[in-house]
């Protein structure tokens, strides 16, 4: 049993301890990744002749490692330690999160042997194939169970806004993992989608983008809404605030994905009303970036003495452009120029370095001396600095994206007035893009140094404390029913 | 009743259920519990804990 004595009960944090350490681990796997990968574009050699190594088999790995390996642990991690914390009681089932744990490990486990393989559904950011898609549902759905049975047991009248994020992120995941899966197998690794034509495109679409808006945001809202204020200590700017954008996000984010299809087999109509939803999206987006900068009204003389801070009040401010940049490029004419070009690629690394990241980061260093029974890191001085590496290491990536994807675009759309031919062919424009692909991978290489900084940082941390044991007293409300 | 017009009174419903909370969320009755549940998270400072050991947990801000 969980209890110690009637009164008190502890909290699970094994399972948060673990999903944190692999937070860090396979942060820095999928950065390098990125790194590596980044360096082929220059120098493509560095693919060693070998199949599994080449370009197109790595850069699904990369993004699956970084979404579902680094993003996911830390959503997985994190929301079991709010939702304890916050409904002031244990985890639902010890067994279950512990199955949570492991079954979400091995599934990455797995990407990383088939994807090098080549074992591929081919569908972006779903590519795992049929036999692991089924342990990822079997994982999601104990997942599901763990989360909202807290909910259901918990000792609290009200549900923090935080866990809506995180309910609201975990369910629609659930749904639209199991919907975008649907295939029928030919053999172990290899199978078909069940859907056809433009009508797998947009669910394919559908899937990618609510990927985007209720995993890299919904549930990275919810870490934003509990280690913001805890950090920051003051409650959040506006909970009624809250409470309207967590409904408006929700209500509209899943209408927003055929703007990945602008131009294509899509009817128009489907096209245009993505594009709208994506533009009205802004609203919600900047109702929670403002909600969460607000938190720290009146106390902003903290971001100069406190790098955790300062790590959650950037990724707010990364997470501010990159919705603002967002709905812009979801205009039909932005994106006859930005579409297939570099901007794209910008655009989604200033949401998952800038946002998904830093927020990520930030809480980390909030958890890591709290599961460890230790007061602050082993080096806030290294905190700061991999702030530094980080920032520096988002901004050559983005900036050097965003220019030369405008330069891609323009090119490819230049044509000679006398007769209508292509001023530039694609190689051209590929040999345009090399300057600022080296400074991509300059960035990326500040990236992952702040990495391997937080990394020993939080060893050395960790070797120094001791697993955390918490317990909360529950003894006032309920000695009087419990009482044996 | 046909899908067109089904989609249109279900927009509507949505529309209307939006404002609706917009209205709950901002009204003066909900100020009290909503300013408590945006404290909540604060309160387990002030509950009984054990620890292991005996790590002071209290303000980590580096200030």
């Amino acid at each position: 049993m969980s209890q110690t004595s009637p009164q008190q009960i502890e909290y699970n944090l094994k399972v948060v301890r673990q999903f944190a350490i692999m937070t860090v681990i396979w942060g820095i796997i999928g950065m390098a990744l990125g790194v590596w990968i980044a360096a082929q574009l220059i120098w493509p050699e560095l693919n060693f002749d070998t199949p599994w190594l080449t370009y197109s088999r790595l850069r699904p790995l990369h993004t699956n490692a970084v979404i579902f390996a680094f993003g996911t642990s830390a959503l997985m991690g994190t929301s079991f330690y709010i939702v304890q914390k916050t409904c002031r009681t244990r985890l639902f089932s010890d067994k279950l999160a512990a199955f949570v744990f492991w079954s979400w490990q091995t599934v990455i486990v797995l990407a990383v042997i088939t994807l090098p393989l080549g074992l591929t559904s081919s569908k972006e950011y779903a590519e795992l194939e049929w036999p692991i898609d089924i342990l990822i549902a079997l994982s999601w759905i104990a997942y599901v169970m763990v989360f909202f049975g807290t909910l259901v047991k918990r000792r609290t009248s009200h549900i923090y806004v935080a866990n809506w994020f995180y309910g609201g992120f975990i369910i629609t995941i659930a749904v639209l993992h199991i919907v975008n899966s649907m295939v029928l197998p030919v053999s172990l690794t290899k199978s078909y989608s069940v859907y056809a034509g433009a009508v797998d495109a947009m669910v394919q679409w559908w899937y990618g983008h609510n990927a985007v808006g209720f995993l890299l945001t919904a549930g990275f809202l919810g870490m934003m809404y509990y280690f913001v204020p805890k950090q920051a200590e003051r409650p959040v700017y506006s909970y009624r605030l809250s409470v309207v954008h967590f409904w408006a996000l929700i209500g509209l984010y899943i209408w927003a994905g055929p703007h990945h299809l602008h131009y294509t087999a899509l009817p128009d109509w489907a096209q245009s009303l993505g594009m709208v939803m994506s533009v009205i999206l802004f609203v919600p987006s900047w109702g929670g970036m403002i909600n969460g900068i607000m938190t720290l009204s009146g106390a902003w003389h903290k971001l100069k003495t406190d790098p955790i801070l300062r790590f959650l009040i950037v990724s707010l401010s990364f997470y501010g452009m990159s919705t603002f940049e967002g709905p812009m490029m979801a205009i039909k004419s932005v994106n006859a120029l930005s579409h297939y070009t570099d901007w794209t690629i910008g655009h989604v690394h200033s949401g998952a370095l800038g946002w998904v990241a830093m927020i990520t980061i930030g809480s980390l260093y909030y958890l890591i001396p709290r599961l460890w029974g230790q007061t602050q890191m082993h080096s806030v001085r290294w905190i700061n600095i991999h702030f530094w590496l980080h920032t520096i290491g988002v901004v050559l990536y983005i900036v050097a994206l965003w220019i030369s994807g405008v330069m891609q675009g323009l090119m490819w759309r230049a044509v000679n007035a006398e007769d209508g031919t292509l001023t530039y062919s694609f190689v051209e424009s590929v040999e345009a893009s090399y300057p600022f692909w080296f400074i991509r991978f300059v960035g990326g290489l500040f990236i992952v140094t702040g990495m391997i900084l937080m990394a020993v940082n939080c060893y050395r941390t960790i070797r120094a404390g001791k697993p955390t044991v918490e317990t909360i007293n529950v003894a006032p409300r309920e000695a009087a029913t419990h009482s044996a | 009743m046909d899908y067109i017009t089904w989609r249109s009174i279900y927009t509507v419903i949505v529309f209307v259920l939006f404002i609706g909370i917009g209205v709950w969320a901002f009204s003066k009755a909900r100020k009290k519990s909503f300013d408590e549940a945006a404290n909540s998270i604060f309160e387990e400072d002030e509950l009984d804990r054990s620890q292991q050991n005996d790590t002071k947990q209290e303000s980590k801000n580096n200030e």
